[in-house]
């Protein structure tokens, strides 16, 4: 198959710049909800004794808005994007593609509502309530009808590796979405899960780890093979180790949730297992790492010039490390030290705001000019201060947390030399003050970061059509 | 588990397993119709894919890790086998102490051939340090808490006196009885002792049910729980809750409103059962019931007489639970030593 000249197509960009818009305010919104719930854990006094803005009400507020607003929105817009630029052909389903976004929109402005009301099934990722659910399914069915019938018809032979991930998460979060929130409903704002006890447990885990595994990893990875070629414009490094690491990814991921149920009553043999194939999972992981990174063989020298190809690379740097660093938390002897510590809520920030939000952010620069007419972002320098200050943030943040993380961990099995406990809950909690304080810090160098590029978007959205001239590699 | 599910579990593990390692042998060949290292030849979008082969680091170790899988379920089990090593986390399943406790016994011993991961760790604490509070334990409650006030007036680390040595002992004693009270009786009673509103200040002279060192130990080994009060709103009505009260607070001298306080005196008969007919406590009466002293000023559920006249109304119960199966006696009775030191100034 030769390329065929793509400006013939009528490519249906209308959504795909409706859902990068407002990737970047999620963002900002996602984000910002985070550095304040930060700040709540080093001065109480911030929930202003006002029962929506306390830290329970926030913090799945934060979450839902970082991975669901923010990161899911990116995945639609790029998704849309590629799907329709690999397969040569205008997205399917004409208004449906449309009614994804403001369906979306919609999912996402209830829970802005709903949760800080305190409304809350309390199942960590999945604290919508049943009616926002459904409409949650109504919408991603008519997400994948988009997508998949846009691969049916499509004008190339194959299917372009980029979409076998995209279609993955899309197929998997549906399957995890249904699964998990099965419940009884009570009244219009309150239902009861399906699910009791360590099934409900292992249900929830089972969803949670693979709205990191599927929606989180599958799907950035699909993000991740189309923009780092794209931008480096050089091939991608090779055909076979995507096959068998997209393979081995998908199959392997799923059975990695009970690693979030170590030494409880999930029976051993699940715990077991979970360990084992998040350890198994640690290659394929790998394998996407490798082949983006060497995708830039014979481009390095890029690296220099151009921050949006530095967002792209140092996302998988971070995506190597979190996938590693995952495996080592799942072993059990290592979970008992870190499991209920801030070093889980380093690995996952180094995930979310390493990974998933740097090659998001490195796609969006890419796309905006693109969608807007525009041979380059406004500013490029701007771009490259992004970098560096949501680069700074990201290492403040996960090195105060593994820091705070092991501390806690040490603190709590330290034991006298007749065997009592040496230190009380509350003096791990007083000693993590300082590493509460770097972290905030950290939460305000990537927020500050997305206002930037907020302000970036909207000048390369304002500036008259095709002004801003692609730079001449020097 | 049914053997049903058993097969299942098996058969998806296992099966995931191996369609990894076939996976990775049908990648490692090259199938693809293209030298190794050149491209595809299909294009998306301009992209072009090469036909490179996969690291051979990134093979092996990928085959490591499978190796280790299978490894590591024959040791540690699937389903309802539990592995080579016969090994559990803890006993699962258990509903109550005394399935925990047969099953905790009937595993330890060896031959067994399971290893219960929980067990065998409690088993080699108590083993570490079981001695240590064995030797305190064979001290008396009074033996040790009177090294409270005793101060170190030698050199630690020089030769010692056996009655220096005692004395060191027992202020580890304390120190020791100290920490566990802060793991274990701080939540309720609070870090200092001296207790919050329902719970006891364990620093005075105030006691429910003795503050003898047998008493002491007693209440922590076997708990203690309140006759309760109960409440007597439908008794005495509204207005002899608020009599009641009053004759009450007068009992500790304050001054209340001599009218009600002379009309409570009357119905106090009822009270005098548990709390004695001058109000001063079952305790001072001989009698176990735990109803407190209501002439010293000193008022578990509070001292207002809004807090007194809802005693009065809704009645009170205390629980505190028994700590002999949860720590064990020797742990109980260095707890004791520092608890009733609390109260020897």
């Amino acid at each position: 198959m030769t390329q065929s000249n793509t400006s013939a197509v009528d490519y249906n960009f209308d959504v795909v710049r409706q859902f990068t818009v407002m990737t970047v305010i999620w963002g900002i919104v996602g984000t910002l909800v985070g550095v304040l719930i930060a700040a709540q854990l080093i001065w109480p006094a911030l929930n202003f004794d006002t029962p929506w803005l306390t830290y329970s009400r926030l913090r799945p507020l934060h979450t839902n808005a970082v991975i669901f607003a923010f990161g899911t929105s990116a995945l639609f817009a790029t998704s849309y994007y590629v799907v329709q630029r690999t397969c040569q052909t205008r997205l399917f389903g004409g208004k449906l593609a449309s009614f994804t976004f403001w369906g979306w929109q919609a999912v996402i402005l209830s829970a802005a509502i709903s949760l800080p009301l305190g409304y809350s099934t309390s199942k960590e990722y999945a604290e919508l309530e049943w009616p926002i659910d459904i409409l949650i399914t109504v919408v991603w069915v008519s997400y994948a009808i988009v997508f998949f019938g846009t691969l049916i018809k499509r004008k190339t032979s194959h299917i372009y590796v980029a979409n076998w991930f995209f279609g993955g998460f899309i197929i998997t979060v549906a399957v995890l979405h249904l699964g998990n929130s099965m419940a009884v409903p009570v009244s219009a704002m309150k239902s009861y899960s399906l699910y009791s006890g360590a099934i409900d447990a292992m249900m929830q885990w089972w969803y949670g780890h693979n709205a990191v595994g599927f929606l989180l990893t599958a799907g950035f990875l699909g993000m991740m093979y189309y923009f780092v070629p794209k931008q480096a414009e050089r091939p991608v490094y090779s055909y076979r180790l995507s096959i068998v690491h997209f393979w081995a990814l998908v199959s392997l991921y799923i059975w990695a949730g009970p690693h979030h149920l170590h030494y409880t009553a999930l029976p051993d043999w699940a715990q077991s297992v979970g360990m084992i194939m998040s350890i198994v999972l640690f290659l394929p992981s790998w394998g996407g790492m490798i082949n983006g990174i060497m995708t830039l063989s014979g481009a390095w020298h890029k690296l220099r010039h151009d921050p949006i190809l530095r967002f792209l690379i140092v996302s998988l740097s971070f995506y190597g490390m979190s996938t590693f660093e995952g495996p080592m938390m799942a072993i059990k002897s290592v979970n008992a030290l870190s499991h209920y510590t801030d070093w889980t809520v380093g690995h996952v920030h180094s995930g979310a705001l390493g990974w998933v939000a740097m090659v998001s952010i490195g796609a969006l620069y890419h796309l905006i000019p693109v969608l807007f007419n525009q041979g380059r972002m406004y500013s490029i320098r701007l771009i490259n201060i992004h970098f560096w200050m949501h680069t700074a943030g990201i290492v403040l943040y996960i090195v105060a947390m593994w820091i705070s993380g092991v501390m806690q961990g040490l603190m709590w099995r330290a034991v006298n030399s007749d065997g009592t406990l040496t230190y009380s809950f509350v003096e791990s909690l007083t000693a993590s003050y300082p590493f509460y304080f770097i972290r905030f810090l950290g939460g305000v160098l990537v927020v500050a970061g997305f206002v930037l590029m907020a302000y970036n978007m909207f000048k390369t959205i304002g500036a008259k059509d095709g002004s801003l001239k692609a730079v001449e590699e020097a | 588990m049914s053997s049903f599910w058993n097969i299942w579990v098996w058969v998806l593990t296992l099966g995931s397993l191996v369609g990894c390692l076939i996976l990775l042998r049908w990648c490692l060949k090259n199938f693809a119709g293209v030298k190794e290292g050149e491209s595809m030849g299909h294009s998306f979008d301009g992209i072009e894919e090469l036909n490179n082969p996969l690291p051979s680091w990134w093979s092996t170790f990928f085959l490591l890790t499978i190796i280790w899988a299978f490894i590591y379920i024959a040791m540690y089990g699937l389903g309802s086998w539990s592995g080579l090593l016969g090994w559990k986390s803890s006993n699962q399943g258990i509903l109550n102490l005394a399935e925990s406790k047969a099953k905790t016994s009937k595993y330890l011993h060896k031959e067994s051939g399971i290893l219960v991961q929980y067990d065998r760790e409690v088993a080699q604490a108590d083993e570490k340090y079981g001695p240590i509070f064995k030797a305190y334990a064979a001290r008396s409650i009074e033996d040790l808490a009177s090294a409270k006030k005793v101060d170190i007036d030698f050199d630690t680390k020089g030769e010692l006196t056996e009655q220096q040595s005692a004395l060191l002992q027992a202020k580890e004693a304390l120190k020791v009885g100290q920490r566990l009270f802060i793991q274990n009786c701080a939540q309720c009673h609070g870090s200092d002792a001296r207790g919050t509103t329902g719970f006891p200040d364990l620093t005075d002279d105030d006691w429910l049910y003795g503050g003898s060192p047998e008493a002491i130990k007693e209440t922590l080994l076997e708990g203690r729980k309140a006759n309760g009060m109960m409440a007597w709103e439908g008794a005495l009505g509204e207005q002899g809750v608020k009599e009641v009260a009053a004759y009450v607070i007068s009992l500790s001298g304050r001054s209340v409103n001599p009218d009600l306080a002379k009309a409570g005196k009357t119905k106090f008969g009822m009270c005098a059962g548990c709390h004695g007919p001058d109000g001063q406590g079952s305790l001072a009466l001989g009698l176990p019931m735990g109803a407190p002293n209501l002439s010293d000023n000193i008022w578990l559920y509070g001292g207002t007489q809004r807090a007194i006249e809802a005693s009065v109304r809704n009645g009170r119960a205390g629980v505190m639970p028994p700590w002999k199966d949860i720590l064990g006696e020797d742990k109980v009775h260095v707890i004791s030593a520092y608890v009733y030191s609390l109260s020897q100034n």
